[in-house]
């Protein structure tokens, strides 16, 4: 057999290898480089070995701020996931109703993230927003800009509305993906919509469910533009989760080695997240014993 | 176990049918009887999975009545109508355990756990599922699965009837055997009335004391296996059971005797009644050639001959005729030319495509052929 | 001018799919490569066709090596199990499509497709689209359009398989006609036995990958070199039962013992496997010399004019073709009958001793 012929696939893949090597390993490679070094101007540094990352790991700010991402993060699961089923559920099988309600649904993820940003700026403003001016009208006050609560509030309504649609969209194919027969085995058997949801929904979903939660935790974890516009990161730090700070580290205080460092750990932070989720999920509902 | 008694039953998928061909399954009327296994047999397309369904109470049929043992239960759901189901692709529930998939219909059914614990046993002991009771179900092969859907329907003492609905299509071909095997074990043990559906007439052969076969909406016959291959009621039940099917000649009947272009066959058996044109209608099984003229058998041309080992088909010419013969392996082939003899009593006339002459009271039994 | 394999060996992984082997196919002989799912007909089918290279061995066309010719640059037509036209196409289109691509002239493209359609008796479906046929007409459809090009060597990998019995039986009856008076090397997979003689022509056994035996189909199947070929050459699986001969004396399992004849004669005393064809096992003494055995029942099974009885004699599974239908209770005790003149001999090893003589099968 040839031996050209054996290794030729390997040329075919070069183009790939360059993509992966100019957009991701590269930079990664920078930012490595910078996480070591002081740098004061273009041709300023000094090598400070781990420095930044004890700093980083001891710098208060940050662990308040991977607080705030892990609770938003937590949120967005538990809100999102079963909210994003339960709509799934209700939608029309199949006929124009499940055009419209797919075409419906999606509507939020077709708006660019910086404009809903601002959508719900105008929405929220407790003077002239349509939900902020209804909500103080009913005498309780409400301001994202000074209430660090409202903030949160906003930010998880915002996030909501936003990313729940995708959670939908990928139940609804998990769940038009199961065969008739099962839901006719499980009337015949007698079993009540919850065993059937319970047995035979929820199992089947299992695959997109994960890919569910893993999308939406990575998504959320690194959420920036939307937070971004809408409060900046306030009232105070109360809405400045791990990305607003990283921004603020390396773009406002242009100081590049700490915020290389930070940015190696939060890479790493949500990698080992990310490997965690894929193991459960991956367990769940395998395997005699989980 | 319950009497089955389809009355005046039609189904159209469309909201106003009009013509005959609006209808998947035409209007029938037939009661089918306690206790009897029955299979559904047809090409696809048959109307089989719809009247299959209507027993079940997955659809509601447009016209009729569906009564198990004289209840109406045409507006009941399929879990109001105490049936059980084994579908084409063995369904079960993935995250169970074997021994939990079987109890699922008696807990949904509020039973003592005892009473369930028993009836599970005693099932699974039946479908020999006993060394996996307790391993979860999603891990086993298609036919352990498969038995599992059937358990499900058998654990259930109330069950009227069990309908399958080609549940060995995705069974390995050597396990196909001894599944059928345990589903005449069971049906002789438990006298459920079962309902089969199929494409495949070993299967369906197999299993039935009574076969249904159907096609384009209507059931052609109901009979045992030896009916329908003896006495076909109509020309695609011959055609459909037997392979090959049965041979039909168009012939001019007169006095008992059929002319096919200027060649006489005696039929006989009460036939002299018929006159004018039919259909002569023989199974290649009761056909024999010889190299040399004999008594009764006509001249014909041998077109083709196809060995298959066990038997050889082989295609002759008579008039503008084609017929298949089958014959053993003892059995000689003439070359080129030889002298068809016809099996008298296994002779059949069809007008109109149905049964006419001869057969009906057929009484002597079906020996080998020689 | 033909298709020659040497030696060749095809691993994938570490799997062993085509285990050494050597085959020589003559431009227009028909061959049929018979065995069980994989057993490997497929994997040879796509060393042939070029789609795969062997891992060992060479495979010469016309004296031409093949390895390092592109499938697209050879002329080579394959029909698969599954039905593959064009979607988009008319039947018409379909056919012709291999023509076009081959820039032939229109007229000429015209009467082939014409002559094709005929002989495979789709030439009214010539406008519709295949979405609009049955599974039978669409297969019809494939198979024309690998006819049409005339390639030197024509691969079908079990394309009956799915279709129902009805139209097997038909197409079964008309791929002989079909694939006469061709000038290529057709070759024609199947796992089932009546398919392969049907056909004629040659066939050779596969089992595991090996090639068993290789010679023209009748002589396969009336003389199996071994047991191995006669289960995967007979349909239903042959019958065996452990026996011993000595000077005189044929002892089959339980049975009586019974003086030797016909071929057995000359047989050295010692212990054989004897197999017996399910047609030729009785459930009535025909002759005085049959020999007899008690049986239990497993299973009757009914095709539409013949009963298979599935019985157990001493723990061995044999089943029992009949013709006609008949009905038997599941456990049922019978006795099943067998002559002498119909047995199989294999040595304890499974190769071929002797085999009834088939002169009882002749043209007259």
């Amino acid at each position: 057999m040839n031996k050209w012929e054996d290794n030729k696939a390997w040329f075919m893949v070069i183009p790939v290898f360059l993509v992966v090597a100019v957009s991701a390993i590269l930079p990664l490679m920078t930012v490595v480089n910078y996480s070591l070094q002081d740098i004061f101007g273009p041709d300023q540094r000094v090598f400070v070995g781990l420095e930044w990352y004890k700093d980083a790991l001891t710098d208060s700010r940050l662990h308040d701020a991977l607080k705030r991402q892990l609770m938003f993060s937590s949120l967005v699961l538990l809100i999102e996931i079963p909210l994003g089923i339960l709509i799934a559920l209700m939608m029309p099988k199949k006929g124009w109703g499940a055009s419209l309600s797919l075409v419906l649904v999606a509507l939020p993820l077709l708006i660019p993230w910086n404009v809903i940003g601002t959508i719900w700026i105008i929405f929220m403003r407790p003077d002239i927003g349509l939900l902020g001016a209804a909500v103080n009208g009913l005498g309780i006050p409400f301001d994202h800009t000074a209430s660090p609560f409202a903030a949160w509030v906003t930010v998880m309504l915002m996030e909501v509305w936003h990313w729940t649609p995708l959670v939908v969209l990928l139940a609804y194919a998990g769940l038009q993906a199961i065969p008739e027969a099962y839901f006719q085995a499980a009337r015949i058997d007698g079993a009540s919509a919850w065993s059937t949801f319970r047995y035979i929904q929820l199992p089947k979903m299992r695959g997109v469910l994960t890919i569910a939660v893993l999308l939406r935790f990575m998504d959320s974890f690194l959420i920036y533009a939307e937070p971004f516009v809408l409060t900046g990161g306030g009232p105070g730090n109360s809405t400045t989760f791990l990305s607003i700070y990283l921004v603020k580290l390396a773009v406002g205080q242009f100081d590049l080695g700490p915020a290389a460092a930070f940015s190696i750990i939060y890479f790493l932070i949500v990698l080992l997240f990310c490997w965690l989720f894929y193991q459960v999920l991956l367990k769940v509902g395998t395997g005699d014993k989980p | 176990m319950a009497l089955i008694d389809l009355k005046n039953l039609a189904h159209s998928y469309l909201s106003k049918p009009t013509a005959e061909t609006d209808y998947a399954l035409q209007k029938m009327d037939h009661v089918w009887e306690d206790g009897n296994a029955y299979a559904l047999l047809g090409p696809s397309g048959c109307g089989k999975t719809t009247l299959l369904n209507i027993i079940s109470g997955l659809l509601q049929p447009s016209e009729g009545q569906v009564l198990f043992d004289g209840k109406d239960v045409t507006g009941l759901l399929p879990q109001e109508r105490n049936i059980a189901q084994v579908f084409q692709f063995p369904v079960i529930y993935d995250t169970m355990s074997v021994y939990d998939n079987l109890a699922f219909p008696l807990r949904n059914r509020k039973l003592p756990e005892a009473d369930i614990k028993e009836r599970v046993k005693e099932v699974a002991d039946m479908l020999e599922l006993n060394d996996v009771l307790h391993k979860r179900a999603a891990n086993l092969s298609a036919d352990a699965k498969q038995k599992i859907s059937l358990g499900r329907g058998l654990v259930r003492s109330d069950v009227a009837a069990i309908l399958f609905d080609e549940p060995l299509t995705v069974i390995d071909p050597h396990l196909k055997l001894l599944l059928r095997r345990k589903l005449k074990q069971i049906h002789a043990r438990f006298k459920l009335t079962m309902v089969y559906v199929t494409h495949d007439q070993l299967e369906a052969l197999t299993f039935a004391d009574q076969v249904v076969v159907m096609n384009q909406g209507q059931v052609m016959q109901i009979g045992t296996p030896q009916e329908l291959f003896e006495n076909p009621q109509h020309t695609f039940v011959g055609y459909f059971i037997g392979s090959p099917g049965m041979n039909f000649l168009p012939c001019r009947m007169e006095n008992g005797i059929a002319h096919i272009g200027d060649q006489e066959i005696l039929v006989g058996n009460g036939t002299e009644r018929l006159t004018g044109s039919f259909k002569l209608g023989i199974r290649p099984d009761f056909l024999k050639l010889h190299s040399q003229a004999v008594q009764g058998a006509i001249p014909v041309t041998v077109k083709a001959v196809e060995d298959l080992g066990n038997c050889t088909i082989v295609t002759v010419a008579l008039a503008a005729q084609t017929l298949k013969v089958k014959l053993s392996e003892e059995e000689d082939i003439p070359a080129e030319s030889g002298f068809l003899e016809f099996q008298r009593q296994w002779i059949r006339i069809y007008s109109d495509e149905k049964l006419v002459g001869n057969g009906v009271k057929q009484q002597a039994r079906l020996e080998p052929a020689k | 001018m033909a298709l020659v394999i040497e030696n060749v060996t095809k691993l994938v992984e570490k799997d062993c799919h085509i285990n050494d082997i050597s085959l020589q196919l003559e431009p227009g002989t028909f061959n049929v490569l018979l065995g069980r799912t994989l057993s490997g007909k497929t994997t040879l089918m796509r060393l042939m066709a070029g789609l795969d290279k062997p891992t060992k061995g060479r495979i010469l066309m016309n004296g031409q090596d093949l390895t390092g010719v592109s499938v697209r640059e050879r002329d080579v037509a394959m029909v698969y199990q599954q039905f593959i036209n064009y979607p988009s196409m008319t039947v018409y289109k379909n056919i012709a499509s291999p023509l076009r691509l081959a820039k032939v002239a229109k007229a000429e493209i015209d009467r082939k497709v014409r002559d094709v359609a005929e002989m495979l008796r789709i030439e009214k479906l010539l406008d519709r689209m295949p979405a609009e046929l049955s599974g039978g007409q669409q297969q019809r459809t494939a198979i024309a359009r690998a006819l049409v090009k005339d390639a030197e060597l024509l691969l079908l990998d079990e394309p009956l398989v799915n279709l129902d019995y009805k139209l097997r039986e038909e197409l079964r009856a008309e791929m002989h006609e079909i694939f006469k008076r061709r000038n290529s090397i057709v070759v024609y997979a199947t796992t089932e036995p009546p398919e392969a003689l049907a056909l004629g022509g040659n066939t050779a056994v596969l089992y595991e990958g090996r090639l068993e035996q290789f010679g023209p189909t009748v002589d396969v199947y009336q003389h199996p070199q071994s047991t191995r070929i006669a289960q995967a050459f007979s349909d239903p699986a042959m019958n065996f039962v452990a026996g011993s001969v000595d000077a005189t004396n044929l002892r089959l399992g339980d049975a009586m013992p019974s003086a030797l004849e016909q071929h057995l004669n000359g047989l050295k005393p010692g212990k054989y496997q004897f197999g017996m064809r399910a047609n030729h096992l009785q459930l009535q003494s025909r002759t005085a010399t049959d020999i007899e055995f008690q049986a239990n029942i497993d299973l009757a099974e009914i095709s539409g004019s013949e009963t298979f009885v599935h019985v157990t004699h001493n723990g061995a599974a044999w089943t029992v073709q009949q013709q006609g239908i008949h009905q038997y209770q599941i456990d049922e005790q019978i006795k099943v009958y067998v002559n002498q003149a119909r047995l199989y001999v294999f040595d304890l090893d499974g190769h071929l001793v002797a085999s009834p003589d088939n002169a009882s099968r002749q043209l007259t």
